[in-house]
């Protein structure tokens, strides 16, 4: 199977070394606690363990079997066949870390590829490598903020329109650290925009956070926003949702100063929420204090243009506890993903698939508010996702579509107490005018009893 | 000849994939937030497909040889992972269906979870943290947390043994507890006197790697343990090396309080050019609580003829979430696959086999590289890469002359305690002929760089490119290439 040798390759081997059995190579663990029983299950053979994966996996209802209006964070795209053939290419996935550049250009230009490409979409200066997720990159800016002011702006203000989860993270990765987060306590009311964050901005803060879309799915121009931060000396990041950037403008034309967003949607399966990517960008004179690894452009000493990791004076491997962030692996083979996806829809494609995900959410939308009792938030513009008051519970409707093969949207008033009986509904090119009229028609079932 | 850019491949008016047109009448898109701008390449599919074909070309990687990195166990990653992962009952699952619809997932988890628990010797495990960088946090992040719970926050001093990799200092240090370095005695081992001259009211915990960076299991571990729990303080595993102790030491039943476990390194779920990875915490009895939210527990309890409920339990005094979701999910299906294809007495193999084949090219090398710490070692050691009668010569040079010679090098200039370190981690994976090939190559460049020395400064002559200019890359930051290019107006209504 995976170890390859044979009796007698161990006994020639034990030979070399110079013991008699493998047993001894072991003689410094504590003899009391040395070879412990293992109750485990006994080792199966691969063709036992696909057919007993298969019914584990078999006992799942995916979002094949189903028709899938749940977003929140995680979407369901449709993923062109060329992404997983070049993520297959053992060249890529069985390679470690490119720390000897000679013998990984392939990694490292792959990298400056990502690199650029989410320089682009974010309309900012650099990009790092990648982080974990959306929500740890979100941390992440917290960091290269507090970094940037040296401890001495103590505030973050946080939208409550932030994703629930990133916020959750925000304030994990924050305990401890003595720093104050403001902005999305319960009192806050969640409907109001990026307007209400203004008052709060002052010189002790040292970034302010919103989502673009935020959770709602709310579209905000964050121009102001960025204005108010920057008059106080304060920063702004914003964290996206990559598909929408395929038509919106860019935070990096809005003012942001740090660009973080969540790259699942860019080629990468749902995967019961990960592996997924952490984008994260910003703006050339914060590249010193931002985390993770950076490729840079050089030549070698024949004179080819190459590509190396550069800038690692930041990282952990080097500066040990003076490190901008202890980020060592992170999520090369999505990155990887999501550029070669971003290369084939290209300019063109991602404006048309992100298009296709705003026509079919209207038109969902507009159909869904002419049902008795429920109501779209509809002040402001929104992309693929939309928040609906509903005239019962959200579990109620939910386990009604799912009786109908429909996976509905995503129970708001989890997270936000103000938020009972509303649900976020998310769009996607994968959903036909048939099934969007299907959903239309199992909510109108609820509607009034 | 190397490979161009995407933006230098990028011609107007090529695409790479079609999309149907909307079958929903279109809605007006919103004024004053529409780009107007996108610069991404225009490529067809042939174009893309070609490009990153060539550029995999330009790597190495485990599917063709021997790839030695210490303490990163680059061992095969089986097919058969690759396929299941890619199941549409696992890839196709949203993270926030509901429970009833992710029983399968569900089992799986709590199943990991379990099989962790019995390897490691600890009372529960999370598999939320993305890496072992963020487990590590994780693990430290409890620590600080049980300290507090008992009202004795005073507690923010982190020991760390001079061997440690360099996320253990930059994890505490970014929960803003105070590190402070132990250093290891002649034997390699945590230099007793050392620790207990720091074990004070002010001890937070120790973080430990064991076996550590030079490949040696500490002879004192249940000493530097009881020292640390005398002193009030908590004991941290660094899970890099956990290969070596497969089923033959469980590191809770050392004492460990918590620990975290690189899927990514120990279960051969691949490292994919730098992630993801996976990094699951393991802890003790009394560290339980504070896990991060949620884990995978039971809901309901089944009987004869009804499975139980899978879901997600907050514990009671948990320290938050670290991560969306429930973690790197695709890594857990393929570690999950691994660990059923060996079983109880196939782990223990995994291990003995690493240590076997580390000890063997140990033995084989040791006549021409000087080594340190001569003693028996478990699934990697360390060589200086560095002879008195070849001054000229330093462990670089010996690693770029290595891929002239189409391996991989090891890891050089850690740990940093052996000056000019070369750290060797073979795996269980690689056959004996296949180490000794690679003892040919190493003890001939041995040679070479007494007789030859020149071959090894001007190494490597075979790869794509030859070494770098690292200081340009630094100065210049030349850190992306963006196509210029703009929507013409009626191109798009």
């Amino acid at each position: 199977m995976f170890i390859p040798h044979t009796d007698a390759d161990r006994e020639a081997m034990l030979r070399t070394i110079g013991v008699k059995k493998l047993e001894e190579l072991f003689q410094d663990v504590p003899a009391a606690q040395r070879f412990p029983e293992l109750n485990l299950p006994d080792a199966v053979t691969e063709m036992e363990i696909m057919a007993e994966m298969d019914a584990i996996a078999g006992a799942n209802e995916s979002t094949r079997d189903m028709i899938c209006f749940l977003g929140a964070g995680a979407y369901n795209h449709y993923i062109p066949a060329a992404v997983d053939s070049i993520l297959r290419r053992g060249e890529f996935y069985t390679a470690y870390t490119p720390y000897q550049p000679e013998v990984s250009q392939g990694t490292l230009q792959a990298i400056f590829d990502y690199q650029s490409l989410v320089t682009a979409l974010t309309g900012m200066e650099v990009s790092n490598a990648s982080h974990y997720d959306g929500a740890t990159a979100v941390a992440e800016a917290v960091s290269l903020a507090f970094a940037q002011f040296r401890g001495k702006r103590t505030k973050v203000i946080l939208s409550a329109a932030v994703n629930p989860q990133y916020r959750q993270v925000v304030r994990t990765y924050n305990e401890g650290c003595n720093y104050a987060l403001v902005g999305d306590d319960a009192k806050i009311d969640p409907q109001t925009g990026p307007g209400a964050l203004i008052p709060l901005i002052d010189k002790e803060t040292a970034l302010v956070i919103v989502q673009y879309p935020d959770f709602f799915g709310r579209v905000f121009d964050y121009t102001e926003l960025a204005k108010a931060a920057h008059a106080e000396g304060s920063l702004l990041a914003v964290a996206v949702n990559p598909m929408a950037l395929g038509l919106l403008t860019p935070p990096g034309e809005q003012g942001a100063d740090i660009v973080t967003g969540e790259g699942q949607p860019l080629g990468i399966p749902l995967s019961f929420g990960g592996p997924y990517l952490g984008l994260f960008a910003t703006r050339m004179e914060y590249v010193r204090k931002m985390a993770g690894r950076l490729v840079g452009e050089t030549v070698d000493n024949r004179g080819q243009r190459a590509y190396v990791l550069t800038l690692t004076a930041r990282e952990q491997h080097i500066r040990r506890e003076k490190a901008t962030s202890n980020i060592c692996t992170n999520q090369g083979l999505m990155a990887l993903a999501a550029t070669v996806y971003m290369s084939l829809l290209g300019k063109y494609g991602l404006r048309q698939v992100a298009e296709l995900c705003y026509h079919k959410a209207h038109y969902a939308a507009k159909n869904i508010t002419k049902l008795p009792g429920y109501k779209i938030w509809s002040a402001e513009p929104f992309f693929n996702e939309f928040t609906v008051k509903c005239p019962h519970p959200v579990k109620e409707i939910n386990d009604h579509l799912l009786e109908h093969g429909i996976l509905g949207g995503y129970d708001l008033g989890q997270d936000y107490a103000k938020l009972k009986n509303h649900m976020l509904i998310a769009v996607t090119e994968m959903n036909s005018r048939e099934e969007i009229d299907l959903l239309v028609d199992t909510l109108a079932e609820v509607s009034h009893d | 000849m190397t490979e161009p850019l995407l933006c230098d491949l990028s011609v107007p008016d090529r695409i790479g994939i079609r999309f149907p047109e909307p079958d929903v009448p279109k809605t007006s898109l919103p004024e004053g937030l529409t780009r107007e701008n996108l610069p991404l390449p225009e490529l067809s599919e042939v174009d893309v497909v070609r490009h990153f074909t060539r550029l995999s070309q330009l790597n190495y990687c485990i599917d063709v040889g021997m790839y030695p990195l210490g303490s990163c166990t680059m061992k095969y990653n089986p097919k058969v992972n690759e396929e299941i992962a890619r199941m549409p009952g696992f890839a196709l699952t949203h993270p926030l269906q509901p429970i009833e619809t992710v029983q399968g997932n569900l089992l799986m988890m709590f199943e990991l979870q379990e099989w962790l628990k019995e390897i490691s010797g600890f009372a529960g495990v999370t598999l939320q943290p993305a890496a072992g960088a963020q487990g590590e946090l994780t693990g430290v992040m409890i620590i600080r947390a049980y300290h507090a719970s008992r009202k004795d926050a005073k507690r923010a001093k982190i020991l760390i043994p001079d061997s440690a990799h360099g996320t253990n200092p930059a994890t505490s240090a970014m929960t803003g507890m105070q590190v402070v370095q132990v250093p290891s005695d002649s034997h390699g081992n945590v230099d007793l006197h050392a620790l207990k001259a720091e074990c004070d009211d002010t001890l937070a915990g120790l973080m430990l790697t064991n076996p550590n960076t030079l490949g040696l299991f500490d002879e004192n571990v249940k000493e530097v343990v009881r020292l640390v729990h005398e002193a009030g303080g908590l004991v941290y595993g660094d899970g890099a090396n956990l290969n070596a102790l497969l089923g033959i030491v469980r590191p809770g039943d050392l004492g460990i309080d918590v620990m975290h476990f690189n899927l990514h390194k120990t279960f051969s779920t691949p490292h994919g050019g730098g992630g993801p990875g996976s990094g699951p915490v393991g802890v003790a009895k009394h560290l339980v609580d504070f896990l991060p939210a949620p884990v995978i527990g039971i809901v309901e309890e089944g009987d004869d003829e009804t499975p139980p409920m899978y879901g997600y339990l907050t514990p009671a005094k948990t320290i938050g979430r670290v991560k969306s979701f429930m973690g790197q999910f695709g890594m857990m299906v393929r570690a999950y696959t691994y660990m059923r294809m060996h079983g109880a007495e196939g782990l223990r193999q995994i291990a003995e086999y690493s240590v076997l084949n580390a000890n063997y090219l140990m033995a084989l090398l040791k006549k021409a590289y000087p080594l340190p710490y001569d003693r028996v070692c478990m699934h990697e050691f360390v060589l200086e890469g560095h002879w008195e009668d070849a001054p000229e010569i330093h462990a670089l040079d010996i690693a770029k002359r290595m891929m002239d010679y189409h391996l991989h090098p090891p890891t050089n200039y850690f740990p940093l305690i052996v000056h000019e370190a070369l750290m060797i981690e073979p795996t269980e994976t690689e056959s004996k002929q296949s180490l000794d090939a690679f003892a040919e190559v190493l003890l001939k460049i041995a040679e070479e760089a007494h007789r030859e020395p020149e071959l090894l400064k001007t190494a490597p002559h075979i790869t794509p490119v030859g070494r770098l200019d690292e200081v340009k890359a630094a100065k210049e930051l030349v850190l992306c290439c963006v196509v210029e290019s703009a929507y013409e107006a009626e191109e798009m209504h």
